[in-house]
């Protein structure tokens, strides 16, 4: 029996994909940018040249602003699981609950532990101890998304399962639960992924200062050094992507099958379809733009190989076709474009022009968003094709939602709508206008002299944060 | 059970120590919160927010170790009373969205700075309200039907959570005073004194009318702490509480520095325990036990090794974020 979608169900659904669309946003920055300020802070303990530290100290603002957003968001998604999907968390908690609760305890406190000593600690302890809390900062973050990949690989994957008397998941194989077959595609691919947002929103920031000023040397390391990440990280990416969508095909065909458009089988080759509208209720791709034998070519690495088609699979347990559809060749879209930065970027750099080329560094600075677009789209082609169940092919979404009433869920979305909107457009807001001042010489931390001097009128943040470069200063 | 011991039963006192932990170390930091609308000077403020900016995410984890801990070792209580305590779960989440992202964006703009101020206290009573309210729902009991929430989305709100919820409010503010009395000195600390009294007093009246109320709500929490023998065990815990709390209003008339603090946090382990004897061995009252709700023994040792590891690490490097952030807040060095 298929249970039936009411009102309560959608909203409860509207409800965690625009929380949990939210708070990766966060992740997907901090993990890159926790790793680059290791990297930032290493550089500058071991060459000690002064533009390391203030490159640190201008990336580390930006990153308390985040990361302190991640958390809130965060730990609203600890406590939905409960209110909004009691049956699932049930249902699942005896198999998944450890795994977040050992995210907790060797991440969460990691980072929280270290994070007040790398903020606001840098006269207070040694230079080493310093760098350490940086690195268990970064570290935390990596360990972080181990685990919650793990989860949601789980529920795409399950393996290492029984199932008891009151129909709960229990572990038959921690090993097999936690290394599920979908888990070491979706680590590397979203690790990757961070990397990259990171590095592209890391070069944008560069190429907006190089644009203004092209020997401003601070500028000039933070756009290397992204450049560096996307021509190599790019194709790299590209790789793990094509790895990710094999073991998809293996394990979750009708996602697959969304991805690509097939509403049919095709026992001589399937076409890779680059655009089309999906009709779901006539199970037809529209105004198909199609390379014939393209898909069975990247998929099976044979261009006659068969392929099924979603004819092949029962209605009730298809993914909603057109999202997926349309969310996968976005994904795939950010992809080239990053792919095509890192070689424009290389070329410019072997010809000894990649602090001169303006061309290079507006194309930088529209693509720092990139990296956020490909991670909300690669997402939603992974969850939405994940559909209609929670967890894959055993426990429907339907079937997984709180016993609420409608106005309970109703009203709850709409404070998270509002309150997120207000939050993190200041957010934003805030880390936007940091980006726009460049990195300066001797570059203050998160909080140096914002405790006013005296008696509270000299507001020394804003002095410092509305400073304006003298002539000649900054410059190499 | 495995080896004789009994599983759940353990991760019953983890739980309770998570939460515990989160109360004595969150709840000073929500009560600074609090505080921010009696304190009108900025320079007061930055010092106020700048003693607890290096340490409230950690304080804020150990919230998501409690319901995160719930839901692994016991995920039927976990998927009743998140449902049951919906409305006052969402105000505490936004509530903590609005105070978490005020630590960052205060310092981050002149225009909007009393907009964050006020997010800051807003945030920190209404989180500190909602888990109060959170508390006295969990109390009085919750309906509960084949593994599910059976009741509405309004059945927390009564008489009894309210003054819940009005007790964590003037605890937590008791425990932000006393933690300002020791991160300060001057005009700044003497106010904090009067505030640490004012919440002190309203602290201990709390206590008194929830544990007036609690043994009305249901037969077994009367049978429990009224009842000859029973009365022999819980009769300690309010004589402990009264001795305390002269102790508590002994250091602050003799302005000890530290010792208030402590013994604020005394006062709410004291009523912990309480709270300990009237659900025991329920995580539901009434309704569901820890072996009732308890995962598979397997999920319960997998994690039990990672606390076992783990908490001592968490414990140590914590402890050292408050050694490296002792001592006074200095309002003119900022916070480097």
């Amino acid at each position: 029996m298929i249970p039936e979608v009411t009102d309560a169900l959608l909203l409860a659904r509207v409800q965690f994909a625009f929380t949990i669309a939210f708070h990766i946003i966060f992740p997907a920055f901090t993990i890159g940018l926790a790793s680059y300020l290791a990297v930032l802070e290493a550089l500058w303990l071991r060459t000690r040249r002064e533009v390391f530290l203030d490159l640190f100290k201008y990336w580390l603002k930006i990153f308390a602003i985040t990361f302190g957003m991640g958390v809130v968001s965060g730990v609203v998604m600890a406590y939905q699981f409960g209110t909004n999907w009691s049956v699932f968390s049930d249902k699942t908690g005896p198999v998944l609950g450890p795994l977040m609760a050992y995210e907790v305890l060797t991440a969460f406190f990691l980072e929280a532990g270290f994070l007040g000593v790398m903020l606001f600690g840098m006269n207070r302890v040694g230079k080493g101890l310093h760098f350490f809390a940086t690195l268990m900062v970064a570290i935390g973050t990596f360990v972080s998304a181990f685990w919650i990949l793990s989860v949601n690989s789980w529920m795409q994957t399950p393996t290492g399962y029984a199932i008891n008397a009151d129909g709960q998941f229990v572990p038959a194989d921690w090993i097999e639960v936690i290394f599920n077959p979908s888990f070491p595609y979706r680590l590397v691919h979203m690790v990757l992924a961070a990397y990259l947002t990171t590095a592209l929103v890391v070069g944008a920031v560069g190429a907006l200062h190089l644009l203004r000023d092209n020997r401003d040397e601070a500028s000039g390391i933070m756009f290397s050094m992204a450049m560096w990440m996307a021509t190599l990280v790019a194709p790299l990416q590209v790789l793990a992507g094509d790895l990710h969508g094999l073991n998809t095909l293996e394990h979750q065909p009708a996602k697959v099958m969304a991805m690509e458009g097939h509403f049919r089988s095709y026992p001589d080759g399937a076409p890779l379809y680059l655009l089309g509208i999906p009709d779901e209720a006539a199970g037809v791709l529209r105004y198909p733009l199609a390379i014939p034998g393209g898909s069975s070519l990247i998929l099976k690495h044979d261009p006659s190989a068969p392929l099924a088609g979603l004819d092949s699979i029962p209605r009730e347990d298809w993914p909603p076709v057109a999202i997926v559809f349309w969310s996968f060749r976005i994904m795939v879209g950010m992809g080239i474009l990053m792919l095509l930065l890192g070689a424009v970027s290389l070329v410019a750099r072997l010809r000894g022009r990649l602090y001169r080329a303006p061309l290079l560094h507006r194309f930088a600075l529209l693509m720092g968003p990139a990296g956020f677009v490909a991670v909300l789209a690669g997402w939603v082609t992974t969850e939405v094709g994940r559909q209609p169940f929670t967890v894959y092919g055993l426990l429907r979404t339907a079937e997984s939602v709180s016993p609420l009433g409608t106005p309970a869920v109703a009203a709850s979305l709409v404070a998270f709508v509002i309150v997120y909107f207000i939050v993190f457009s200041a957010g934003t807001f805030y880390i936007l206008r940091l980006m726009r001042r460049p990195p300066q010489p001797h570059e203050p931390g998160p909080k140096e002299g914002a405790p006013t001097r005296a008696a509270g009128i000299t507001p020394a943040a804003a002095i410092a944060s509305g400073r304006t470069l003298e002539p000649g200063e900054g410059r190499p | 059970m495995i080896l004789g011991i009994d599983l759940a039963a353990i991760w019953a006192f983890v739980i309770a120590f998570a939460v515990f932990a989160y109360v004595v170390m969150d709840g000073f930091d929500l009560g600074i919160g609090m505080l921010f609308p009696f304190f009108p000077a900025r320079r007061d403020r930055d010092v106020m927010m700048n003693s607890v900016a290096p340490v409230w995410d950690g304080n804020e984890t150990w919230l998501v170790l409690g319901g995160g801990g719930l839901l692994a070792a016991f995920p039927l209580a976990y998927a009743v009373l998140f449902p049951a305590l919906y409305a006052p779960l969402t105000v505490m989440l936004l509530a903590l969205v609005f105070r978490g992202v005020a630590f960052e964006f205060r310092w981050r703009t002149e225009r909007a700075k009393p907009y964050w101020d006020f997010s800051f206290a807003a945030g920190s009573f209404l989180a500190a309200f909602a888990q109060g309210v959170a508390l006295g729902a969990i109390l009085q009991g919750v309906a509960v039907e084949d593994r599910h929430y059976a009741g509405g989305w309004w059945d927390w709100l009564t008489g009894f959570s309210l003054l819940t919820g009005a007790a964590v409010v003037v605890g937590f503010g008791l425990l932000g005073a006393t933690w300002l009395v020791t991160k300060t000195t001057g005009a700044l600390q003497t106010r904090a004194y009067r505030f640490a009294g004012w919440g002190a007093a309203l602290t201990l009246a709390a206590i008194f009318a929830v544990s007036l109320a609690t043994p009305f709500l249901d037969a077994e929490y009367w049978r429990r702490w009224l009842q000859w023998p029973h009365i022999l065990f819980t009769a300690p815990v309010p004589i402990a509480v009264a001795v305390v709390a002269l102790r508590l209003f002994d250091g602050l008339r003799k302005r000890r520095e530290y010792e208030p603090f402590f013994l604020s946090l005394a006062l709410f382990a004291l009523s912990y325990a309480g709270l300990g004897i009237s659900f025991w061995p329920y995580i539901v009252p009434g309704e569901i036990t820890i072996w009732e709700a308890a995962a598979p023994e397997s999920s319960q040792l997998f994690m039990l090794v990672g606390v076992v590891v783990m908490v001592p690490l968490i414990l140590a490097y914590t402890a050292h974020a408050y050694w490296v952030f002792r001592g006074k807040v200095d309002p003119d060095a900022g916070y480097h």
